[in-house]
């Protein structure tokens, strides 16, 4: 899915990285706990989450994520967007609850991974 | 097997916001180096786990990562309070951060677990009350 077909699904903000919109993303992830994130590797994937401070952006980057969606109409930190700008991550904000958005992007295609171990 | 090159990194333990510097720091580095994304990606989760260890329990540490042509080696050292039981540290769920972390988006008891998942060698070596240090490597 086109980071800018997510964007029309959620009726998303883009906060910065407008110019990678074009890109796609192929799994996606919703949580708060970022160790749970860390846990399973995802391919090309998105982040959505209620979780705002710098952590967010820096687990997106160590999993090789190309998006993060803050739900709840969260404000992201000056640093998050700092971060997300430094490292090339689309970050989104929409005033969708965590369930819903979630529920939004599988039911137009968008799957969770595997529980692939690495 | 010679050293290619070293890393070495204070990790600040007062500020929970900006851990993960020296994960991110490795990541450019070895991605310079032309590592193997795959690799870089299990290298830099482990270490990032690492340091968050190191910041929410024992007010940071030292990292150092040493490449070589076989392997990569993260060694993860600090003085905070030690490890009591290793075998419970190690179980999926488990953990003894404070409360306030797990607001923060850690403390799930994921974070060792994780470490030695993305890794070829774990080892740990604690003392309660003296400090832990942990080795890590993935292997090339």
């Amino acid at each position: 899915m086109k980071i800018s077909t997510l964007k029309e699904l959620l009726e998303a903000e883009v906060v910065c990285c407008e110019e990678l919109l074009g890109d796609h993303v192929y799994s996606a992830c919703g949580s708060d706990m970022m160790s749970d994130v860390l846990a399973f590797v995802k391919d090309q994937a998105v982040l959505l989450t209620g979780l705002v401070n710098s952590q967010v952006i820096r687990t997106a980057e160590m999993m090789d994520m190309i998006c993060v969606v803050l739900v709840r109409s969260k404000k992201p930190t000056d640093e998050m967007i700092d971060l997300a700008k430094e490292n090339g991550i689309v970050l989104l904000t929409t005033n969708k609850r965590m369930y819903d958005a979630c529920g939004i992007l599988y039911s137009n295609g968008l799957v969770g991974n595997k529980l692939k171990e690495q | 097997m010679s050293e290619l090159l070293n890393f070495h990194f204070d990790v600040d333990g007062s500020d929970f916001t900006s851990a993960g510097q020296a994960s991110i720091q490795i990541k450019k580095s070895l991605r310079r180096l032309g590592i193997s994304p795959e690799i870089i990606r299990r290298v830099s989760i482990a270490m990032y786990e690492g340091e968050i260890n190191m910041v929410i329990h024992a007010s940071g540490g030292v990292a150092d990562v040493n490449v070589t042509e076989e392997a990569i080696t993260i060694i993860l050292a600090d003085k905070g309070p030690g490890i009591k039981d290793i075998e419970k540290a190690m179980m999926e769920g488990y953990s003894t951060a404070p409360d306030n972390i797990r607001s923060l988006g850690f403390g799930a008891g994921m974070g060792l677990p994780n470490m030695k998942r993305y890794t070829d060698y774990m080892d740990i070596k604690s003392e309660v009350g003296i400090g832990t240090t942990i080795t890590m490597k993935v292997m090339l």
